[in-house]
């Protein structure tokens, strides 16, 4: 059964060792697009998040990066409420989209999600044309009225995600003929076709071939013009190409929240060290 | 080494290629320890052959640069060096920089020590540069060791050190000054011995380069440019790393 307890009154008590380390968050960080206070997520009886803090600036690409099972995804979920549909979940703190808290009873999660566009991992276009993956949310949210108007929605989400000029001439060819990095910016585009302000992108490389993993890297750059993106990879220089803050998750906590430059050069915490070094485990 | 250590990558060939260039750097460093201290004997005690020798010999020197940057080359290609790995291979690339020009400015010497070596000297300012040249290369051996220790603090000693190091160069053209106005035929043989000492004092100018690198390394806070009570003040306030 799916529990969750969404307020801060809560009963559930935050974990005695969260980490209050100033150097955890960078101090130019204004107006947070996202802000996620005091987050804590279980499974069952495991707590896969302990008492997360994390404010996403906006326009930004935001990185997180830690070992396999560090909480990261779990963390991604919960901002588009994903994790609502694992079974057995309880989550308590509050995440803030624009100030609205997004787990407040009154939210339609699915109305959330367009202002939210999420990318996996392995590229998942829906088994139609590539203009009916990229029209199928516009149709459902109303966005577009007439044809030439989906037509032209559909135009300007695949020049945003860097596909127009590959498949114009094969709008109607299945999303699933292309190839695998052609099918990830088609997921961007499909993402982004629902005009949300932020975008969700779990290790969208980690699939792909250097050549298309560069492509996405430099359309994640222009996204970024706007959207605001958070993006978790394993890839440490992935990281490093493209997020202007990253956050080191460890054991379901933030071991430390900075901008990327200071994070990878000199960052504040050993674990950080260890971590991006190559020393860790 | 305490502080920021070289061992425990989970890739131990990686351990081992950082550790291979630590280790090429202190040979670079004892080889032109050598050269200094080969180049002051010459041009002090008027030995010409053995200042030949040291203008020869920097070769060495310019080939082990020519190593260590390809071995550099290969870690940031393979490699990606992070944070602390990261801060050690900048650290090293410019320390065999500084080296080098070490090399170079102890070639200068030997040159102008085969020059002088049949002129006569006077020798109240060649126990002077006797003693200028016994500070740099103990500075060169400071910062070395500061190297080889990791240890961020002798950086200070070494800026320290090339306070005196210039004040005693003053006093050495000072002299050389005076006798050039006292006997204007040696102006020749002073002009040669002033850039003989402009060149050790430049030595100097380097080690201290060379300690800067090691508190960038170590605390990663980058002391070029800034006072040495602003460098004191640096490392009092300590690195902000948690090193757990």
């Amino acid at each position: 059964m799916q529990s969750r307890n969404l307020n801060m009154d809560s009963d559930l008590k935050p974990m005695p060792d969260v980490d209050t380390d100033p150097a955890a968050t960078p101090d130019h960080v204004t107006e947070p697009k996202i802000s996620v206070k005091d987050l804590c997520v279980w499974y069952g009886d495991k707590q896969a998040l302990h008492d997360v803090n994390l404010d996403v600036e906006e326009n930004e690409v935001t990185a997180l990066i830690g070992p396999s099972g560090c909480g990261k995804s779990t963390f991604l979920r919960c901002i588009n409420r994903m994790n609502d549909l694992v079974p057995g979940v309880r989550i308590s703190g509050s995440i803030t989209l624009d100030d609205q808290d997004i787990y407040a009873p009154k939210v339609d999660v699915v109305e959330l999600r367009s202002h939210i566009g999420m990318v996996f991992q392995k590229p998942n276009p829906f088994p139609k044309s590539i203009y009916d993956n990229i029209a199928y949310a516009p149709k459902i949210l109303g966005l577009a009225q007439k044809r030439v108007e989906m037509d032209e929605l559909v135009e300007n989400s695949l020049k945003r995600a860097g596909l127009w000029g590959e498949v114009k001439d094969r709008l109607s060819s299945p999303g699933l003929s292309l190839s695998g990095g052609q099918q990830q910016r088609l997921c961007i585009a499909r993402a982004i076709a629902g005009s949300p302000s932020v975008v969700l992108m779990d290790e969208p490389c980690s699939a792909l071939d250097p050549v298309a993993t560069a492509t996405i890297e430099e359309l994640i750059d222009e996204l970024k013009e706007n959207y605001t993106i958070v993006i978790v990879t394993h890839n440490l220089q992935q990281a490093a190409r493209v997020a202007g803050y990253t956050a080191f998750f460890h054991l379901g906590k933030i071991v430390e929240y900075n901008d990327t430059d200071t994070l990878f050069t000199n960052p504040a915490m050993k674990k950080t060290e260890d971590y991006i070094t190559g020393r860790y485990g | 080494m305490d502080k920021v250590g070289l061992e425990k990558h989970t890739s131990k060939q990686f351990d081992i290629e950082l550790e291979d260039i630590r280790e090429q750097v202190l040979n670079m460093g004892g080889l032109v320890e050598q050269q200094i201290a080969d180049a002051v004997r010459a041009l002090t005690e008027g030995d010409g052959a053995l200042g030949e020798e040291v203008a020869r010999a920097d070769y060495k020197v310019n080939r082990m640069e020519v190593d260590v940057d390809e071995h550099i080359t290969r870690i940031l290609a393979r490699r990606h060096p992070q944070a602390g790995d990261l801060r050690l291979v900048m650290a090293i690339t410019k320390t065999i920089t500084d080296l080098e020009r070490i090399g170079d400015e102890a070639e200068k010497v030997g040159r102008m020590a085969a020059n002088l070596a049949s002129k006569e000297k006077p020798s109240s300012v060649f126990r002077q540069i006797e003693t200028l040249g016994r500070h740099v290369r103990q500075m060169v051996r400071d910062a070395l060791d500061a190297f080889a220790r990791m240890d961020p603090s002798a950086a200070v000693h070494v800026a320290q050190a090339d306070r005196e190091v210039d004040r005693e160069f003053e006093g050495v053209m000072r002299q050389c000054i005076t006798y050039m106005m006292e006997d204007p035929r040696t102006i020749r043989q002073h002009i040669d011995l002033v850039w003989a000492v402009k060149a050790l004092e430049r030595i100097g100018d380097h080690a201290t380069n060379i300690g800067e690198y090691i508190v960038y390394f170590v605390e990663g806070k980058d002391v070029r440019h800034i006072s040495i009570e602003d460098m004191e003040r640096e490392l009092r306030e300590g690195s902000s790393v948690d090193r757990g």
